[in-house]
């Protein structure tokens, strides 16, 4: 699961690594991207595109592993076999997507021993959304469906884009993500029209995720930094807006339809121009939890760490065991 | 052999895969490499999944649904052995327990494969498929580990000197032990035990791991009559907090 806002490089960085790149393979480069072919691990490729390659791919592999965490919880918890096995599986893909796109990251040279450790040291970030604790059983269901689905608008625009291993990983990621909606559609119908209880477990869980789940996509189009040569290079393939946009005019009807509320009364579609209109989220707060102070950062990079540290005696055995055996690339 | 005896190999067997495909999932997320993460998760759905089986065998014996049984019982009405409901402690406690388990539960099920009664041969068959595997998973870590350098092998073999009492306690004795093997069920936990202890031996021995002498050993018995460890009724209770906030509502 992994939404926009993605931290990429400033521009100051950008244009000290583009100054040295050779113009006649940049020009190749950027017209085979122009062609629509795909970047290859072994391919000539500029310094900045790998690096904001690296730090997208790795905050996605992260957001998939730290995200698996708050639904993980539920799994010991989901009320009957058919929940416990559903949701166990779909947790365990999560993981799987994170395997996947470290695998993937790995491609571009960094490792993915290197990655985790920038993740429990806070240097990378994963979504924001996952920074928002999981107090019931019905805030599960409202991430399996409608995080998810946020997801999938943003991965499908980007499984288009250019550098072939995180395209690949994008795809399989898709079609596994198209059954956790499922799932969680399944169960929030279950909720929506269930008892009162549930009805009204279902309700606050929407209450407390909508603002987290507009946040997702990233800030608007107006403030965020500035992307042009990402999207010429068919890094960054949508804008946060066209995201949330999208997010909104497939998704906004079918909550309602449930007979739920959003708590936003702006919120309205303009037939006019055919955008959705909101209130403002509040930007303040998204750069506050992105940058570790919101309700769970501490304590989801704590399990992290935690979860790393009893794991090393494991790592440091199999590593004296492959001593010696030549370095096997991951698949991608 | 009465309809109650088998009703009581087949609550033990669902009990002990409900308890330890729990047991195993909490690993999800918190696994020491993602591919021990993904596997353990895979292994946790089969278990989880053979525990239904089972109750679906049983609720064809006139017991309730799947659900209320797994979800509404409390611990003294569990039948699973106690090595299944420990904590899941360190991975090589979980990847031993995983090994003593598993490798019994292979015996069983090819014991049960050819049992008389054809709706228990039939799952015992498909599910002895999907045990093999994770036989293989823990022979393979089991292994590595233990050969791999000194803190993994102390760590390992410490697993192992901790669990044996209790995966003695698999075997423990149902009252019915004389009816299962007249009416040729299948041979007996006694006789499971001895080739168990053959084939662990096998790969233990590979894995430089050393097995105490069997006679000092005092099984960990209780489990089989409802008798369990401070550690599965506050199991059972978290299992069932959603579920019984409303146990006639559809979730």
């Amino acid at each position: 699961m992994y939404g926009g806002g993605q931290v990429f490089e400033p521009s100051s960085t950008n244009n000290e690594l583009l100054k040295d790149e050779d113009p006649k393979k940049l020009a190749e480069f950027e017209a085979r991207i122009a062609r629509g072919e795909k970047i290859e691990p072994k391919d000539w490729m500029p310094k900045l595109y790998r690096k904001q390659l690296i730090r997208m791919i790795e905050q996605h592999a992260h957001s998939e592993i730290i995200g698996s965490l708050p639904e993980g919880t539920w799994i010991t918890r989901a009320p009957g076999f058919k929940r416990k096995l559903a949701l166990m599986a779909k947790v365990q893909d999560e993981v799987g997507h994170a395997q996947l796109l470290y695998g993937a990251a790995e491609t571009l040279g960094k490792s993915r021993e290197q990655m985790i450790e920038d993740l429990i040291t806070g240097k990378s970030k994963y979504s924001n959304i996952f920074n928002y604790p999981t107090f019931t059983w019905a805030d599960s269901c409202f991430i399996s469906w409608l995080v998810d689905a946020g997801a999938i608008v943003n991965q499908l625009a980007n499984a288009r884009g250019s550098y072939g291993p995180y395209c690949r990983a994008l795809d399989r990621i898709c079609a596994e993500e198209s059954f956790h909606l499922k799932y969680g559609h399944h169960c929030v119908i279950h909720l929506a029209t269930g008892t009162p209880k549930q009805r009204q477990m279902m309700q606050e869980a929407v209450n407390r995720w909508w603002a987290p789940m507009m946040h997702f996509f990233g800030p608007s189009d107006k403030i965020s930094t500035h992307t042009e040569i990402l999207t010429k290079w068919k890094v960054k393939m949508a804008t946060n807006d066209e995201c949330r946009q999208q997010f909104l005019d497939m998704y906004v009807p079918k909550i309602w339809e449930l007979g739920l509320t959003i708590p936003d009364e702006n919120l309205k579609k303009n037939e006019e121009t055919g955008e959705w209109e909101f209130t403002e989220p509040d930007w303040e707060e998204f750069k506050r939890v992105i940058n570790g102070d919101g309700p769970c950062n501490k304590e989801r990079l704590a399990v992290r760490r935690t979860a790393e540290e009893r794991g090393a005696w494991v790592r440091r055995a199999l590593a004296a065991k492959t001593k010696g055996d030549k370095y096997v690339a991951p698949m991608a | 052999m009465t309809e109650e005896a088998l009703k009581d190999l087949l609550y033990k067997i669902a009990d002990d895969q409900l308890i330890l495909g729990h047991r195993n999932s909490e690993w999800t997320g918190m696994g020491p490499l993602l591919e021990e993460d993904i596997a353990f998760s895979s292994m946790a759905q089969d278990k989880v999944g053979q525990s239904l089986a089972f109750y679906n065998l049983l609720h064809q014996l006139g017991e309730q649904d799947p659900d209320t049984v797994a979800f509404t019982r409390n611990a003294e009405q569990f039948h699973n052995c106690q090595l299944v409901e420990l904590p899941s402690g360190e991975y090589d406690f979980s990847l031993i327990r995983h090994f003593l388990f598993d490798h019994a539960e292979f015996i069983r099920f090819q014991m049960l494969a050819e049992c008389p009664i054809e709706e228990v041969a039939q799952v015992a068959k498909k599910l002895k498929g999907e045990v093999k595997y994770h036989v293989m998973h823990a022979n393979t870590w089991v292994k590595q580990l233990s050969n791999a350098n000194e803190e993994a092998h102390s760590k390992m073999q410490s697993a192992l000197d901790y669990a044996l009492p209790y995966a003695l306690g698999i075997f423990e004795p149902s009252k019915y032990e004389n009816d299962f093997i007249e009416a040729g069920i299948y041979a007996g936990e006694k006789a499971i035990e001895t080739q168990w202890k053959e084939n662990i031996h096998m790969v233990l021995e590979e894995a430089g791991l050393k097995l105490p002498d069997w006679d000092t050993l005092k099984p960990v018995y209780g489990g089989r009559y409802g008798k369990h460890t401070e550690y599965l009724q506050p199991l059972l209770s978290e299992m069932s907090e959603v579920f019984n906030e409303d146990p006639t509502a559809d979730w």
